[in-house]
C-alpha cells in the first residue's frame, strides 16, 4: 500500500508532512511508568479491543513491540511512526498502526494512548478531524482520565489540556545557509511554539528538517492552537521562499546544488549525514524548479535512505560502509544516472 | 580534552543538542557515553524531567512539608512527583492539586483547560454529581423521618450506581 509520506501535499515545496498527537489515558489505572508489565499488557489489550472494534473505519494492525527486531523498531522511529523513547525501550508496548501508516497508536509509552495522524504537506485542520473522530471512539468505549479544570491527564504535566501537540516538519535549507534559524527559532519560542531538530527533545537538525510545534497545551483550544501554527508556518514557508529565490540567484549558491546532485548521482559510498547534506540541496533545487525531479521521489529517498530502515529493509544489521554501499546505489537508482 | 563526567578518560564521544536554537554541546568519553545512553540514534532522548519542578521545589519554605501526604491511589508523594517529573496517576493530580497549580502556571501560563471535553467522563461526572446530590436529599428525608422518601432515594441512588 502507498504510504501517506510518499505524497505531496499543500505548501509541500517546504512543508514536508504535518503531524497531530493526542495523549489519552485510562482512569482506572496509573501512568505507564508505575505500571507492572502486566497491568501494561492489561492496558493494551483494552484499547486494542476499543480501536479494533467491529464498525471502525481504521483497519489497525497490533503489534507488540517486543516481537521486533531492533533495525524494525528503529526505523518505525526514523519513520516517525513512534517516538524514538517508545522503540529504545520496547517491553510492554505495543502499536497500532494502519495499512498507510498515517495513524499510529504507541500503547504505554508516557500515556497509555499517544494517538498520531500524519498527512503530507501542511494540513493541520485535516489531520486534527481525523485525530479527534478516532479520539471520540474510543472516548465511548474507553474511561479516559479527564479533569475539568486540568484537561486530559497526561503523565507530564506539560501535556495537560487538550494534551495535543501539533508538528509541522520543515524544510528550511535557504534560511538555515543564510543563519537564520536561531533567531527565528527564539521569535517563535516567544509565541509558545517550538523548533527543534526533525526528532524532536534534543535532536540535532539533518538535512535542514526542523519540527515546528504547539508548546502550550492548557488553557489554549485545539482550533486556537492550530490557527497560531498555521499562521507562523504560513510566515516561515514565505521567508524561506523569498530567501531561496535569493540564494539560488547566486551563481556560486546555484553551483552548489548541481554539484550536489552531481555526487548523489555517482557516488559509491554515502554516509548518512553525507546524504542528508546532499539531498537537502538538491531538494532546495528541485522545489525551486531549478533541477527536474519530483519532490514525492525524493521525499521518499529521505524517509527510506535511513540507517536502520535500511537495515530493516535488508532484514539484517548491515555494516555502515554496506550501508552507505547500499545507500549510494539506490539514491543512483532513483536520481537516474548510471554508468 | 576529558570527558565531562568522569574527568578521568579523554573524550571521544560529542554530543550537540539544539533546541530552540541554542546549542549545547557535551563530551564524554565511550564508557561514560555507553553508561549515559549514548550508544545510537536513540540516545539522547530521555529528558531530564525532575527538573521541571527542581525550582518549584527549592521555592517551598522549610518546613511547609509537615504531614506526608500520598496518593490514595498510587501511592506517590509529591516527593516522588518532584523526583521524578513524573506524575504516578490521574489521582494524583487531585491529591496535589494545590500544590502542582504553581508548576503548571509556570508551564503553561495559565491553569484553566479549554478545548475537547471528554464526553464519557463529563457524563460521569454529571453522575456522580447527580448521586451527591441525591444523598443530601437522603440524609434531610431521614432527618425529617420521612421514610417513604428515603426509600425512593435510596432505590434511585441505587439504580444509578449499578448503572456502569
Amino acid at each position: 500500500m502507498e504510504k501517506w509520506y510518499i505524497e505531496k501535499g499543500d505548501q509541500g515545496d517546504i512543508v514536508l508532512s504535518t503531524r497531530i498527537r493526542l495523549a489519552r489515558n485510562l482512569r482506572e489505572y496509573p501512568f505507564p511508568s508505575k505500571l507492572s508489565l502486566e497491568d501494561r499488557r492489561a492496558v493494551n489489550e483494552l484499547i486494542k479491543d476499543a480501536a479494533m472494534a467491529e464498525g471502525n473505519p481504521e483497519k489497525f494492525s497490533y503489534i507488540e513491540m517486543d516481537a521486533l527486531t531492533r533495525p524494525q523498531a528503529v526505523s518505525l522511529a526514523e519513520r516517525h511512526l513512534v517516538s524514538p523513547e517508545f522503540a529504545s525501550s520496547v517491553e510492554g508496548r505495543a502499536l497500532l498502526l494502519t495499512p498507510d501508516e498515517s495513524v499510529s497508536i504507541m500503547l504505554c509509552e508516557e500515556d497509555h494512548i499517544r494517538l498520531q495522524v500524519m498527512k503530507a504537506g501542511l494540513a493541520l485542520n485535516e489531520a486534527f478531524e481525523a485525530a479527534d473522530a478516532i479520539d471520540s471512539k474510543l472516548d465511548a468505549k474507553l474511561k479516559y482520565a479527564f479533569d475539568e479544570r486540568i484537561g486530559y491527564l497526561t503523565q507530564c504535566p506539560t501535556n495537560l489540556g487538550t494534551a495535543m501537540r501539533a508538528s509541522l516538519m520543515l524544510h528550511l535549507p535557504a534560511l538555515t545557509r543564510l543563519g537564520h534559524i536561531s533567531r527565528l527559532s527564539t521569535s517563535v519560542s516567544k509565541l509558545g511554539m517550538t523548533m527543534r531538530g526533525a526528532y524532536g527533545e534534543g535532536s540535532e537538525p539533518k538535512g535542514d528538517i526542523y519540527q515546528l510545534s504547539n508548546q502550550i497545551t492548557l488553557g489554549i483550544t485545539e482550533a486556537a492552537a492550530l490557527e497560531n501554527l498555521n499562521s507562523i508556518a504560513a510566515q516561515l514557508v514565505g521567508r524561506e521562499r523569498e530567501a531561496a529565490k535569493l540564494m539560488l540567484e547566486k551563481p556560486e549558491s546555484a553551483d552548489k546544488v548541481w554539484r550536489a546532485l552531481g555526487v548523489l548521482q555517482t557516488a559509491r559510498l554515502l554516509s548518512g549525514d553525507e546524504f542528508m547534506e546532499l539531498i537537502s540541496l538538491v531538494r532546495l533545487g528541485a522545489a525551486n524548479g531549478m533541477i527536474d525531479i519530483e519532490l514525492e521521489k525524493l521525499n521518499e529517498l529521505i524517509v527510506s535512505m535511513q540507517p536502520a530502515t535500511l537495515n530493516a529493509r535488508e532484514e539484517q544489521n548491515l555494516t555502515p560502509s554496506q550501508r552507505d554501499s547500499l545507500r549510494a546505489l539506490a539514491v543512483r537508482e532513483v536520481l537516474g544516472i548510471r554508468f | 580534552m576529558l570527558c565531562q563526567n568522569c574527568e578521568r578518560h579523554e573524550a571521544t564521544t560529542h554530543i550537540k543538542r539544539v533546541v530552540n536554537g541554542e546549542t549545547t554541546a557535551t563530551h564524554l568519553c565511550s564508557e561514560c557515553a555507553a553508561n549515559l545512553g549514548y550508544g545510537d540514534f536513540l540516545s539522547g532522548f530521555s529528558l531530564n524531567l525532575g527538573g521541571l519542578f527542581e525550582n518549584f521545589a527549592s521555592e517551598r519554605p522549610k518546613g511547609a512539608e509537615t504531614s506526608l501526604q500520598l496518593c490514595p491511589k498510587c501511592g506517590s508523594s509529591f516527593k516522588d512527583i518532584t523526583k521524578s517529573g513524573k506524575i504516578g496517576c490521574a489521582e494524583c493530580y487531585n491529591t496535589f492539586y494545590e500544590k502542582l497549580l504553581p508548576t503548571l502556571q509556570r508551564i503553561h501560563g495559565r491553569i484553566r483547560h479549554s478545548g475537547k471535553v471528554s464526553e464519557a467522563a463529563c457524563e460521569e461526572n454529571k453522575k456522580l454529581n447527580r448521586i451527591e446530590a441525591l444523598r443530601c436529599k437522603l440524609n434531610v428525608a431521614v432527618e425529617e423521618q420521612n421514610y417513604e422518601l428515603a426509600a425512593e432515594l435510596r432505590d434511585e441512588i441505587r439504580e444509578l450506581e449499578k448503572e456502569d
